[in-house]
């Protein structure tokens, strides 16, 4: 087990330093730099700035130095937000994101689990319809729609919850914007887990376990579960993804101080440095979720684990 | 074959709640071809005496005005048109893409194979969708860019299933048939290995289409998409959403059309994949 983590780990060394190079070379390709403004600079102050900031140098300089920083986990300053360092504005937005993204996961697991089984178990009846026809509407539709809406509703009509803003520690501010990044992938695992559940019940262990006269919750719990998980585990990647993705949108809508502006924010400013840190680390939390993904399921599955 | 296609056309029928997603895509489309010849506005037209003005029967304006005084229900049909063209266009890019990519690689088999996959296993590590922000963010907002980016994501998906089906027809006898008769290897792939493959690539790209839509709505949201005085659906609710307190039509207007066009998309992609009986993966 020990040694599969590892060669994963070793495999996504190279993947992230695919990413960091491409993006770093994608950048620069760009036209205009971080201190084009309205009124062009005098020469003498655009070679100053460029050279305190080593922008000088030939690129593949300044590719190796940013690799060298990175490696001693420096990010590099800010070209836009003067005085910050990368590292700095990161870390103050991203335990907001973090927030966010995760109570989103663990609502669209906690719901979409149970929501998929009740359906399979109703397999075919109004509930597995209904069901399915919210999963539907919840896949389709998204996220940039759906919490306007909540907020027209919610917020403004209904004025329960605040439409937009943010208070430290509030849940209140962070109800609406979870319930949209939460809608898409609950509906994904809500659907994943009917299809395979109702594979599982079909097995001939269940019917076993059934005709032992266990009680329903039992076999659902202990026989199952298990196995009807493992295309869960395996959408949890592209889950983290989606939401990822969505909160660009969400934070901008309801106000929230995560990272996500910085992303379309700094590659407008080309602020190179900002968006280089947020491609790391979503790449990261990204490498990571697959690689926590494939631990899960060798976990989860034996069969994963005695092919290797 | 054609046994099979009346089938599946006979469980499609079958099924109301694909059929109404369907004749609800039909009427969209055909309401954005048609609709702004009935409005008396045009899409462009500021209309000073009635800014921001609610919807009403008995105006000029059907579905209200905007900040600007544009009528809605014309700009609305406008970037529906946009963004279902986009869906289009971007879908049929990820297609070509996708079955040469996945035809030639199921085809050729062996090392090219293992090389081609190993490309496509890396792209799909690469968190895409930051770098079609980066490109469309960095290199201008050419519609041609957004084209090319948008479909560049869908292909992969599409490339693999190609490959699974193409894998699996690769030795049937009308294959060793066509290289018995001489035929070239492009020319196999074209006329033999395509065709045969064709349909549950056709049911993934009625799926591949809203999810398009949807990504395409999503970069015009951020303001990397389509730009003014072009709209598509995501910026119409970008500006929708910014007056939801004092003009909440604005946003309701395209949100609305939006989620209606993609989850009659949606339905009715899902009853052509049961029609036709095609698993996924």
């Amino acid at each position: 087990m020990l040694r599969y983590f590892l060669t994963r780990l070793a495999g996504a060394v190279p993947t992230l330093f695919v990413i960091v190079t491409l993006a770093f070379f994608l950048i620069r390709a760009a036209p205009g730099g971080p201190f084009d403004q309205e009124q062009t600079l005098p020469p003498e102050i655009m070679a100053n700035l460029e050279s305190s900031y080593g922008l000088d140098q030939p690129l593949l300089t300044q590719y190796g130095r940013y690799l060298g920083a990175l490696v001693r986990g420096d990010f590099g300053p800010s070209f836009r937000y003067q005085d910050f360092s990368v590292t700095e504005l990161i870390g103050q937005g991203f335990p907001v994101t973090l927030q966010l993204g995760s109570i989103a996961l663990a609502l669209a697991l906690l719901l979409g689990v149970p929501i998929g089984t009740f359906a399979a178990l109703h397999h075919q009846h109004a509930a597995d319809y209904a069901a399915m026809s919210l999963a539907v509407v919840g896949i389709a539709i998204p996220s940039f729609v759906v919490l306007p809406f909540l907020g027209l509703m919610f917020g403004i009509y209904l004025r329960w919850l605040p439409v937009a803003g943010w208070e430290p520690g509030s849940l209140r501010h962070l109800t609406l914007p979870v319930v949209a990044l939460a809608l898409p992938p609950l509906s994904v695992i809500a659907r994943l887990v009917r299809a395979s559940m109702l594979e599982v019940l079909h097995s001939h262990y269940i019917r076993t376990a059934m005709a032992k006269g266990l009680p329903l919750h039992t076999v659902i719990l202990r026989h199952a579960l298990r196995p009807a998980l493992l295309p869960v585990v395996s959408y949890l990647a592209p889950a983290v993804a989606s939401i990822m993705t969505g909160s660009l949108v969400v934070e901008s809508i309801a106000g929230l101080p995560g990272v996500g502006r910085y992303m379309v924010q700094g590659a407008l400013n080309r602020d190179y440095t900002l968006v280089m840190g947020m491609v790391i680390i979503y790449s990261t939390l990204l490498i990571s979720m697959g690689l926590i993904v494939d631990l899960l399921y060798a976990w989860l599955d034996p069969r994963v684990r005695l092919a290797r | 074959m054609s046994t099979l296609i009346d089938d599946a056309a006979r469980r499609l029928r079958a099924n109301p709640g694909a059929m109404l997603a369907m004749i609800l895509v039909l009427c969209i489309i055909a309401l954005t071809l048609l609709g702004p010849w009935f409005s008396p506005n045009g899409s462009e037209t500021l209309d000073w005496s009635h800014v921001a003005s609610q919807p009403a029967l008995q105006s000029a304006h059907w579905f209200g005005t905007d900040r600007l005084g544009r009528d809605l229900f014309v700009r609305t049909l406008e970037g529906t048109r946009v963004s279902l063209t986009v869906g289009l266009v971007a879908s049929a890019v990820s297609l070509l893409v996708g079955i040469s990519y996945g035809a030639v690689a199921g085809y050729l088999g062996g090392r090219t194979d293992h090389a081609m996959m190993r490309v496509i296993e890396l792209l799909s590590g690469l968190p895409l969708i930051f770098f079609v922000i980066l490109l469309t963010v960095l290199f201008g907002r050419s519609e041609y860019l957004l084209f090319l980016s948008i479909g560049a994501v869908g292909w992969l998906t599409m490339a693999r299933i190609v490959r699974g089906q193409t894998l699996s027809i690769r030795h049937r006898e009308f294959i060793e048939a066509a290289v018995a008769s001489g035929a070239g290897t492009a020319r196999i792939i074209a006329k033999h290995v395509v065709p045969n493959v064709i349909g549950p690539v056709i049911v993934y790209a009625t799926l591949t289409v809203p999810q398009i839509i949807m990504f395409e709505s999503f970069l015009s949201f951020l303001g990397l998409g389509i730009q003014e005085p072009h709209a598509s659906l995501g910026t119409l609710i970008a500006e929708g959403a910014g007056e939801m307190e004092a003009a909440p039509w604005i946003l309701l207007v395209p949100g609305g059309v939006l989620a209606v066009l993609l989850l009659a998309l949606n339905i009715f992609g899902d009853g052509l994949r049961d029609a036709l009986d095609v698993q996924e993966s």
